[in-house]
């Protein structure tokens, strides 16, 4: 897409509403190197969210969204959750089918786009949340990495079922006491990352959405390494302060304590060698650039 | 507010509809449906109904299509992987399992693909909560149901209880006798379920084995014709592809609970679908020559029968003509929409109405009674379920008794 699609006819501008024409006047479609610190001088691609006060879903959700390297022409793909209950308010085309069959609607769009568009790269990302992306849908999850579609999953992991009302899911720890699990869960924490990793996926992270720039860099990493390698996967932290018994300010400390050194999720990456050059191609590549622009800037004279 | 935007190098991609006469890779030139059928020199091919369906699709312009293995569509699912590989297709894979495969199908097709796949019996059921969601997304894939029995015991024989667990997904379904049936609603299959006032999928349902693995020629257009690709751009809702501005649909997400607009929205859009399936009607018509066919619909008895069932009916009243009765014949072509203005009209005279099916239940006529005047006239069976043939002589002895007449009583 380029912008100009989302530009107004005159004659109805005035009656568009709002947010809308915001968007078309200062949301970064199109702007190269675009990223959390666009946030506050541009309009989000998230116009409100519909999640409970202080939910760090609402942060990962806004973070992502001004990570992405080309929302212009990224599709995402959710599952049901509190997740489906944000879609609606993001301006980036978002599909939503079923509960866990998210991985499976990717494959079949990543390869439609790609055939329909062969020279324009489509990026299809995949939001869901963890019960989605490893109860009742792991089966998607992990097919789709076995057969190394070139797409981003991201999960949401906030350890339990939240927009059902907190039950017990697979990343849940252990011993955690939670409706379906009345004595306790029985059984580890699912080691997603490292399923993640002997799957397929050439770039796997987990992290917690308490830094923003470290949320950028893996989503781009994420991304990029999809567009040219094969799978990759990103695990966020997004706890449920609601049903682990916190408060609405409460959020950001849960994470932090969560990524401090023995925490369940200090930030850990798997990368392939592959996906590594990669990397450090784009990261020269964008350094280059941010120093010519710098010096482009520069007064001649000065 | 509305200020100039830098383009950039980014250039619009306009609808890639390609014009009517145009060549493919393939050099298959896109041609109209009803020049296909109707302005073309149809040649006879003698072939198996798997084989029918990997020749609808060569002339159907398909994107995508997934498969998974389950007898009795392996064949035919695994005949198109070959003809992607010859280059007919974009995309072909095998999925992991039939929920799986038709979130597969729905993604390409959200991606604006014309998709086809092909399913049976536990594969249909197994994928059932994706058929709602393709009709309520207003995904036109096709689906092509081989009829198996559905377990348990475990069956792979011919049985059509599957259809009746589709008929109220919201989609077409449409019952081919034979395998030129096959054929020739496959491709206008593909028409009408992409008509931007339709817009919904359909199932396209045989027989199992009795359609798909006996040999029948069918007559064919040539090869060098395909179907017009699908123009994603047309469709009543938008295609997921970043070509569309990104609107903000609602303003609550519809699961909102205790939401007057979310149960407004859910409620007007199911009748939606329903109105979408019964708008079908006025393209398919003239493509099939009426949702229904009709022989001496004048006679006071009346078989009314879709599928292979009408096949075993014709030779029934073969039979019974041979004994001085006198039998008319009403075939269904499409089971959703059901063609109840049609048959109440051809049933209006009719004293006895027969419905031979191939399920346990006597769906079809459960349908049937539920829509004509005086229904004690419907003769609920004879069926037979879970793989066994319909002999004709049984629905002949099975109407004979209904008459209150003497019969040889059938040796088992």
């Amino acid at each position: 897409m380029s912008k100009e699609k989302i530009v107004m006819c005159e004659d109805l501008a005035d009656i568009m509403p709002p947010e809308y024409q915001e968007l078309v006047a200062t949301a970064t479609f199109g702007k190269q190197d675009r990223g959390w610190k666009d946030i506050g001088t541009s309009k989000e691609l998230i116009e409100q969210h519909s999640l409970c006060a202080g939910c760090p879903e609402s942060i990962a959700f806004r973070y992502i969204l001004a990570s992405l390297p080309a929302p212009e022409d990224t599709v995402f793909v959710g599952s049901t959750g509190c997740t489906s209950l944000v879609f609606p308010h993001v301006a980036v085309h978002n599909i939503h089918s079923l509960f866990g069959n998210q991985n499976a609607i990717a494959s079949g769009l990543k390869r439609a786009l790609a055939a329909r568009f062969p020279d324009r790269e489509k990026d299809v990302v995949v939001l869901a949340g963890d019960g989605a992306t490893v109860d009742i849908g792991l089966d998607m999850t992990m097919q789709s990495w076995f057969r190394l579609e070139k797409f981003t999953t991201i999960c949401f992991d906030n350890e339990l079922y939240a927009n059902t009302g907190g039950q017990e899911s697979g990343l849940m720890q252990k011993g955690f006491v939670a409706k379906m699990a009345p004595k306790g869960k029985t059984f580890e924490k699912v080691k997603l990352a490292e399923i993640a990793r002997e799957a397929g996926c050439a770039y796997v992270a987990v992290l917690t959405v308490s830094k923003p720039n470290r949320v950028e860099q893996v989503i781009k990493n994420a991304i990029f390494v999809a567009r040219e390698i094969g799978p990759t996967f990103v695990q966020l932290y997004t706890p449920c302060i609601l049903e682990i018994g916190k408060q609405s300010m409460e959020g950001l400390d849960e994470m932090k304590d969560s990524e401090t050194i023995g925490g369940r999720f200090v930030q850990k990456e798997y990368i392939t060698e592959e996906a590594q050059k990669l990397l450090d191609v784009i990261k020269e590549e964008t350094k280059a650039r941010k120093k010519a622009a710098k010096a482009a800037k520069k007064p001649v004279n000065a | 507010m509305n200020k100039q935007v830098e383009l950039k190098n980014k250039k619009v991609i306009a609808s890639s509809h390609v014009q009517l006469g145009q060549k493919n890779r393939m050099n298959q030139t896109y041609t109209d449906v009803n020049d296909i059928f109707y302005n073309s020199e149809l040649a006879p091919n003698f072939l198996t109904g798997s084989e029918v369906i990997r020749e609808a699709i060569k002339r159907s312009s398909v994107g995508t299509s997934v498969a998974y293995p389950i007898t009795p569509q392996s064949e035919a699912a695994a005949l198109i992987g070959e003809i992607y590989a010859e280059g007919y297709l974009d995309e072909y894979f095998r999925g992991e399992s039939e929920f799986a495969v038709m979130g597969q199908c729905a993604g390409a097709a959200f991606g604006g693909h014309r998709v086809f796949t092909t399913t049976a019996g536990p594969g249909t059921l197994r994928a059932m909560e994706n058929f709602p969601m393709w009709a309520g997304s207003r995904l036109p894939i096709q689906v092509c149901v081989t009829c198996r029995g559905v377990n348990s015991p475990l069956s792979i024989q011919p049985d059509t209880l599957e259809m009746y667990y589709l008929l109220e997904t919201g989609m077409l379904v449409w019952h081919a006798e034979t395998a030129q049936d096959l054929f020739d609603f496959i491709l206008k299959g593909f028409i009408v379920a992409e008509q931007p006032d339709v817009h919904i999928p359909i199932a396209v349902c045989c027989d199992g084995f009795f359609v798909t693995h006996t040999k029948d020629t069918v007559n064919m257009p040539p090869l060098d014709l395909t179907l017009p690709p699908y123009d994603p751009y047309k469709a009543p809702v938008p295609c997921m592809d970043m070509e569309v501005a990104p609107i903000r649909m609602m303003r609550d997400p519809f699961v909102m609970k205790s939401n007057y607009i979310s149960y407004a929205t859910h409620a007007s859009w199911q009748q939606e679908i329903r109105a979408a399936c019964e708008r079908s009607r006025k393209h398919t018509i003239p493509l099939l020559d009426g949702l229904i066919d009709e022989e001496n619909t004048d006679r006071e008895i009346l078989i009314v029968a879709s599928g292979t069932a009408v096949s075993q009916s014709r030779e029934a009243i073969r039979l019974l003509d041979e004994d001085g009765i006198k039998v008319g014949l009403v075939k269904i072509k499409t089971i959703r929409p059901f063609p109840s203005e049609e048959i109440k009209r051809v049933t209006k005279n009719a004293k006895h109405i027969i419905v031979p099916e191939f399920n346990v239940t006597g769906w079809l006529a459960r349908e049937i009674k539920a829509i004509i005047p005086d229904n004690e006239r419907v003769l609920v069976g004879p069926h037979v379920c879970g793989g066994m043939t319909l002999p004709s002589e049984v629905i002949v002895e099975q109407i004979k008794i209904h008459l209150g007449m003497e019969t040889e009583k059938l040796r088992m």
